[in-house]
């Protein structure tokens, strides 16, 4: 699994014997107590843990809801209204997976962005990266489906938008978008038919996410984490083992997300939602504004921005598939957006044009919203297909430090042996590993 | 043995074969799991329905269920005639008048209704966007800038004849296929 010497020595008979036929202990051993971590690994690391919590805290409280939910389009409305009232706690369970729901975005979203600011999709860590992305879509199909689930107004009619999203099709093949369409539905519109079909799928991908999870952590533990620097480790002297350091820290930051968590759910546990979703779904009637869930915004902004029905689909799903090629659109030789002084300033813009997409989608799709939606629209893919290689090649990064220890404890603690010269790119993705 | 260690190609032969035949029978029973999600016979059965018009008076508009679907029919004013008749095809963002009953016509309104029913307006009340059922029914609606239909997800106008005016959508609204069955009754379906 990973390219570290295995340091596990059964210390029983028990032990030795369980080793000897299936050695699970010392897998476990080698990846998550002796593993070595870079020292230098700050709080932006912990949301990886935080991700595990949120995607078993999803499975679990769903499993319970799902002994309670009636997927039947006459009987799903007021089945999660009994989930509420008076299943025992389900006041508590049904809002920790709505909530959680957001929770989990939220931790992803941060994942993502510290992965693009540090440069953690840099090789060799591409397949890491791009399992990243598939973890993301499948997280979005997840929640699209779930959301639809409660079968209120803006489920109905949230389902209603994004299927038609496929008719678009037949502007290449006539027809062919609406037999898609027909066939998503099981019927010539959204009907309780789409609802058992979307919540027997709901249940179905998050055990799809889990096996990827399994993967991208197989990945990372085969080329190591990345940290701050974006340098390997070099030395011994370099990182620390897993246990205790870093998995003390990641349960601090667990806690104090577990604290933001619990804040929502017990005091606002509806505030992420949308009043229409207390109104029963009726195919008859339009809510006057239909807007997706905070995580979906700057997507759904990207939708609108574009006038062609056909364009702001694949433009939507673009934004997504782009990251994807991230991996080979940055170009430059170092790793961390710290040692990068003008792209530093392009990667909060970045930050602020999906904040503004965000804000935009919430808004109704006319006037100086439409335009403020193309701008940052623009930005958004600019990013990726302009700055990330044009930038990357040409800005002069800030020197490096010579290891990691270096970057932690000073020129003084000349523990490396290699002395690379001063300003060579060292972070850069190519540098061997001789630990 | 020595004949295939020699005749290599026999053995290609056989694998290609055998890995065809698997994965035509694989194929063929992938069809059936991907068919059980598309409109079942139930769907199907109900894709007719009569309604009488009568009731509804001029200016009324009323809204039915085909296929799961809402259908606004609407019992228009000669003013409301009049105004979709005066428009020229040439300046509708859709040209075709999107009429089962007449397909691939142009965008008049004669060819939105059907012969000597022109009072009466027809249509599958689902904007042509993303699917969102457009205000205009109830009097009390707004209806948009040309007076038809306004859908309020994504701000697309339709006017008295259910043509896209003004907005996102791409096409006017469909025309389902209907009938007189006599002068007061509909078929739809």
């Amino acid at each position: 699994m990973s390219s570290h010497e295995s340091s596990y020595e059964p210390k029983s008979a028990t032990a030795k014997w369980w080793d000897e036929r299936l050695p699970l202990p010392r897998l476990m051993y080698d990846q998550f107590v002796e593993f070595p971590t870079p020292r230098n690994l700050n709080y932006l690391w912990t949301f990886g843990g935080i991700l595990t919590f949120c995607l078993v805290a999803q499975i679990v409280t769903g499993i319970v809801l799902a002994m309670h939910y009636v997927p039947s389009g006459t009987d799903a409305f007021d089945s999660v209204d009994r989930i509420r009232r008076d299943v025992n706690y389900g006041w508590l369970i049904q809002p920790m997976h709505a909530v959680g729901a957001s929770m989990f975005f939220l931790a992803a979203y941060i994942h993502t962005f510290r992965g693009l600011y540090y440069g953690s999709y840099r090789a060799p860590r591409e397949i890491l990266w791009i399992l990243g992305v598939f973890i993301l879509l499948a997280m979005m199909a997840t929640a699209f489906m779930g959301y639809s689930l409660p079968w209120g107004q803006m489920s109905f009619w949230a389902v209603t938008v994004i299927t038609n999203l496929f008719s678009s099709l037949d502007q290449i093949i006539p027809g062919f978008g609406t037999s898609i369409v027909e066939w998503l539905w099981g019927g010539y519109a959204v009907s309780g038919v789409t609802l058992t079909r979307f919540y027997s799928l709901h249940y179905l991908l998050p055990f799809v996410i889990f096996g990827l999870v399994i993967l991208h952590v197989w990945a990372l533990h085969v080329c190591g984490q990345n940290n701050p620097t974006g340098i390997e480790i070099k030395t011994k002297s370099d990182s620390l083992p897993m246990y205790p350091y870093a998995v003390s820290k990641d349960i601090f930051g667990l806690f104090v997300f577990v604290i933001i968590f619990a804040w929502f759910l017990l005091f606002l546990p509806d505030y992420l939602g949308h009043a229409d979703n207390f109104v029963k779904a009726d195919p008859l009637v339009t809510p006057p504004h239909i807007v997706p869930e905070w995580y979906f915004l700057p997507f759904y902004a990207i939708l609108r921005a574009i006038p062609d029905k056909l364009g702001g689909v694949i433009a939507m799903f673009a934004s997504i598939a782009i990251l994807a090629f991230v991996p080979w659109l940055d170009r430059s030789p170092v790793r961390s957006t710290k040692y990068r002084p003008i792209y530093k300033w392009f990667f909060w813009l970045f930050v602020f044009t999906c904040l503004a997409l965000g804000y935009l989608g919430a808004k109704p799709a006319e006037g100086v919203y439409v335009f403020w939606a193309r701008i940052f629209t623009l930005y958004y893919f600019a990013h990726f297909l302009i700055v990330m290689p044009i930038l990357g090649s040409m800005e002069t990064p800030k020197s490096l430090p010579g290891s990691i220890s270096e970057a932690v404890l000073g020129k003084g603690s000349k523990s490396t042996t290699s002395s690379a010269p001063a300003g060579a790119p060292i972070g850069a993705p190519a540098a061997p590993e001789d630990r | 043995m020595t004949a295939d260690v020699e005749d290599p190609e026999r053995r290609d032969v056989l694998v290609i074969a055998a890995s065809a035949f698997a994965a035509v029978g694989a194929a063929s029973l992938i069809w059936p799991f991907i068919d059980q999600m598309n409109p079942d016979a139930g769907a199907l059965a109900l894709a007719s329905t009569e309604i009488d018009l009568s009731p509804i008076s001029e200016g009324q508009a009323i809204t039915v269920m085909w296929r799961g679907k809402p259908v606004f029919i609407r019992h228009r004013t000669p003013t409301e005639v009049e105004e979709a008749k005066t428009v020229p095809v040439d300046d509708l963002p859709d040209p075709v008048a999107r009429n089962e009953n007449n397909p691939g016509s142009p965008a008049t309104d004669q060819n939105r209704t059907l012969p000597g029913h022109e009072k009466w307006l027809v249509m599958i009340g689902i904007c042509t966007h993303l699917g969102c059922i457009p205000k205009g029914q109830s009097l009390s609606d707004n209806k948009g800038e040309f007076g038809g239909w306004f859908c309020p997800c994504h701000g697309s106008h339709y006017d008295t004849s259910g043509r896209i005016r003004k907005g996102p959508a791409p096409r006017n609204l469909d025309v389902p296929p209907y009938s007189f069955v006599s002068d007061s009754t509909i078929r739809i379906g």
